[in-house]
């Protein structure tokens, strides 16, 4: 017999050796990545504070580095929430820990990416990572930590107070990691393109390792309602969320359980689902065993007169923002915007915003140019799994007049509790039904709109075109009818010029 | 000797009508215009659906079904404007004398900025004219490249500028005079031939020259030059008609040598607007399929696309005829094809000796 030796390993442990799974692959794209999550992290605290964001971002090339792999420094800052000083260590060092349990729509979906970004600096320089932060109190934090990886837990190597004078509030992150900038630089400068087109409310300053200044600025202070934190859907929860609400629970009966830790279960669809789950209104639920509890979950899912979730927990961005985020950013004639109303999929409310935009500055690359966003981030890689990939692959774009040599942008945002995506790397999303069928409409509705431009477009460029093929032939006409004639002096065709211009479209075969 | 019939000369009196219809034809237009309506012409539609098989004609005419093209249209303007132009330097043509050939038209429109995409576009511009006004272009000094040329005892008389009154016999340049547009121009003096004879290729008709072919069998012989030019098939029709000779025709032995023979006698589906290209009485002489058999000619097999063309052919109206469909019926049997120059496998002259004796008197 073979003995076999188990361990046990932390969250931070397994993150450590199936580090591509969140997206830290290779040096160039886990610069990529630390960029990203770092940017993201800081937008969503700065959200939350109900400022408009200013993030500056910046990366130097560190001179102690290998010359075969180069190792940069990378120095985030915010002017978002900040973090509470007992919190800070394990924001940053503690894998799994964030503020992203509660049911909102936020850019990430668990805490994973700020701590994923200082283990893998930790991991391939072996330096401490430096976190500056307050909330606008009166002290400002300094720390300098490392990760325990086995352990999940942050060390703290240096811990610091400073008087906060100005009344500064934000979040600074400084460490050093392995990549590989000039490989990645294509990416990044994408990303960050497109974040300021989604979140044109945002400054972003980038600077780059060769002292390169890349300057977003935002086009709106406004910025979209933010999103109301809501209990979980009855669709959307398995047996472990119901054992752990079980465990917090204050409630003694049923009734009371269903209503109190459930999104949109009043007493009247209470009562009337534990009549159709054969529970007693009165049952406690700290008693229930665990073949009540997978029970309990199998009668939910089968109930069908729960209420659809509401969308008031979702932060759509809006018509105007998405326009004013289109304009600045890619620059076309003409852009059209659309909003679809709230759907859900599997217990989670979600909703499409949808963008065409056309001619000016977008290349005319003889494909649509696709760009996918969920809940304000852009989405770079595995375009062709995309659900708005397929989409757009399976319309009839010869209906709206749309061909595939027009210079076309189409802009697709989902926004929800839970986005679908298929990877932890977060990079595209899944096939679901649902939300592919909101894509399509979404897409179909900004197509018409476009179609409606483009032929009012076209009739007047007809117009155009008429008078000048009228004004260019006739006075020919005259002059070689004259002649043939062998009159004096041409005939006067001003008044048929002129029946040219206010006519339309009169032709006759 | 014979003189030409007065009364059947085609080819002065057209040319002055032409000139005067161009005239009214910009008269016509001015008018409107000057009413303060879009200048618009009514031409004879030129689709398929107008162009039918006159037996009585012996060839393609148009039908009376008429098309309506218009100023007012944003579609017809740009032709229209060529066509306007067409006439009015068609016009300039005739006035002074001056002749030009379809290549040159294309060119000389860019000088007005009145410019074809390609010759192709003006070509049609100018069969549009012919059909507006009911002439062919050589009647308004526009022709084709020339190629084909004539040889024989002929005396003609030239009226083109310079040359008017100089008389001209046309056995005096052995390669053949070319027919271009003084020839074409040309009235019929006298001539002590008794016949035509259309040749398709030029080898036979240099060796029917230096066989003394003319003298021998008294005739005039045409190099066709492969499908022959429009104005040859007017100088054949008026030797045809004005000397009232019958014109024999040689071409190779495959269906686009019969065809070549029944343009030269029906005319062609394209020019069902022009008259006077047609000679209905000229005779297709060979080579026949079933000389290839008679003479034990050397010949290669028919090519699909010949026996396509053979199929296409017996449907034609224009190949009715016994003699047609017989041929073509020997052709699709044997499937084989011989060329004019196949006699030569019996030595240099047989042809002119044996062969040309032998079917001037079977077709006669």
């Amino acid at each position: 017999m073979v003995s076999q030796a188990f361990e046990e390993i932390s969250p931070a442990d397994f993150f450590y050796r199936n580090r591509e799974i969140a997206g830290f692959t290779n040096p160039s794209r886990a610069i990529f990545a630390a960029i990203r999550e770092l940017v993201e992290n800081s937008l969503d605290a700065s959200e939350s504070a109900e400022v408009p964001p200013d993030v500056f971002v910046s990366l130097t090339l560190n001179e102690e580095g290998r010359p075969e792999l180069e190792t940069y420094k990378l120095r985030v800052e915010d002017n978002g929430s900040g973090i509470t000083s007992r919190h800070i260590p394990s924001a940053f060092g503690q894998v799994l820990f964030g503020s992203k349990y509660k049911l909102k729509q936020a850019r990430g979906t668990f805490g994973l990416g700020g701590t994923m970004a200082v283990l893998y600096g930790q991991i391939t320089t072996h330096k401490p990572a430096y976190i500056v932060s307050s909330t606008g109190s009166t002290k400002v934090y300094i720390y300098r930590i490392m990760i325990d990886i086995q352990k999940n837990k942050p060390i703290i190597l240096e811990r610091r107070v400073l008087i906060n004078k100005e009344e500064w509030r934000g979040t600074i992150i400084e460490f050093f990691l392995e990549g590989d900038y000039f490989r990645a630089m294509p990416k990044i400068l994408e990303y960050l393109k497109q974040t300021a087109l989604v979140n044109p409310y945002a400054n972003i300053t980038f600077v780059d390792p060769k002292g390169r200044l890349y300057r977003f600025t935002r086009v709106t202070t406004k910025m979209p309602l933010p999103p109301k934190e809501t209990l979980p859907h009855p669709y959307g929860v398995d047996v472990e969320t119901v054992k752990r609400l079980i465990r917090v629970t204050p409630n003694r009966n049923m009734t009371d359980f269903m209503k109190t830790h459930f999104h949109r279960v009043s007493e009247k669809i209470a009562l009337k689902f534990l009549e159709f789950a054969a529970i007693p209104r009165g049952r406690n639920p700290k008693k229930m065993g665990p073949q009540e509890i997978v029970q309990l979950v199998r009668m939910i899912k089968s109930f069908e007169e729960f209420r659809p979730p509401s969308a008031n927990c979702l932060s759509p961005l809006g018509k105007d923002l998405l326009k004013a985020g289109i304009l600045k950013e890619l620059k076309p004639e003409y852009t059209v915007v659309c909003q679809r109303k709230p759907s859900t999929y599997a217990g989670h409310p979600f909703i499409v915003e949808t963008a065409i935009a056309y001619g000016g500055e977008i290349p005319k690359k003889g494909e649509f140019i696709l760009y996918r966003f969920a809940n304000r981030i852009p989405l770079l890689y595995d375009e062709a799994s995309d659900v708005s990939f397929r989409a757009i692959k399976n319309m009839n774009w010869r209906r709206y007049k749309v061909s595939q040599d027009m210079p076309l942008a189409i802009l697709v945002h989902i926004c929800s509790t839970k986005i679908p995506y298929k990877t932890v790397g977060k990079e595209f999303i899944a096939d679901r039904p649902e939300v592919k069928k909101e894509v399509l409409n979404g897409i179909r509705e900004a197509a018409r709109l476009l179609q409606r431009f483009l032929s009012k477009r076209e009739h007047v460029e007809k117009e155009k075109h008429r008078l000048s093929v009228f004004s260019k032939y006739l006075p020919k006409i005259a002059r070689f009818s004259t002649e043939l004639a062998g009159r004096e002096s041409q005939p006067d065709i001003n008044k048929l010029l002129e029946s040219v211009n206010t006519s339309e479209g009169t032709a006759k075969r | 000797m014979k003189e030409p019939r007065k009364d059947n000369n085609v080819s002065t009196s057209e040319k002055k009508d032409a000139a005067t219809d161009l005239q009214s034809l910009g008269e016509g237009l001015y008018k409107q215009m000057e009413q303060g309506e879009f200048p618009w012409i009514k031409i004879p539609s030129r689709s398929t659906e107008n162009i039918y098989y006159s037996p009585e004609l012996r060839q393609y005419i148009l039908g009376d079904r008429k098309v309506k093209r218009s100023a007012r249209n944003i579609r017809h303007i740009r032709p229209f404007t060529q066509l306007v132009w067409t006439a009015f330097f068609a016009h300039k043509l005739s006035t002074q004398r001056k002749t030009s050939t379809l290549r040159d038209v294309y060119y000389s429109a860019q000088a007005y900025e009145m410019s074809f995409k390609d010759q192709s576009e003006s070509d049609n511009i100018i069969t549009d004219l012919e059909t507006a006004i009911g002439s062919a272009r050589e009647d308004f000094n526009i022709f084709p490249e020339e190629r084909s040329a004539v040889f024989g005892d002929i005396t003609i008389e030239y009226t083109v500028p310079g040359y008017e009154g100089r008389q001209m016999n046309l056995t005096s340049h052995p390669d053949g005079l070319m027919v271009g547009p003084a020839l074409t121009y040309s009235e019929f003096v006298k001539t002590s031939a008794d016949k035509v004879i259309a040749i398709e290729k030029g080898g036979l008709f240099t060796r029917f020259i230096e066989e003394n072919v003319h003298k021998k069998h008294n005739a005039l012989l045409v190099l066709t030059a492969g499908q022959a030019p429009r104005a040859t098939r007017h100088f054949i029709h008026r030797l045809n008609k004005e000397l009232e000779l019958p014109v024999y025709i040689l071409t190779d032995g495959d269906p686009w040598g019969m065809h070549i023979a029944m343009v030269i006698i029906s005319g062609s589906a394209n020019a069902a607007h022009v008259r006077d290209l047609t000679t209905p009485d000229a005779k297709w002489s060979g080579v026949w399929a079933s000389d290839i058999v008679d003479y034990k000619l050397p010949s290669v097999p028919l090519t699909e696309i010949d026996i396509k063309r053979l199929h296409e052919l017996q449907r034609d109206p224009r190949y009715k005829d016994d003699l047609w469909q017989r041929e073509i019926k020997i052709f699709m049997k044997i499937r084989k094809k011989a060329e004019q120059e196949a006699f030569s496998r019996y030595g240099l002259t047989y042809i002119v000796d044996e062969y040309l004796p032998s079917k001037l008197e079977e077709t006669k």
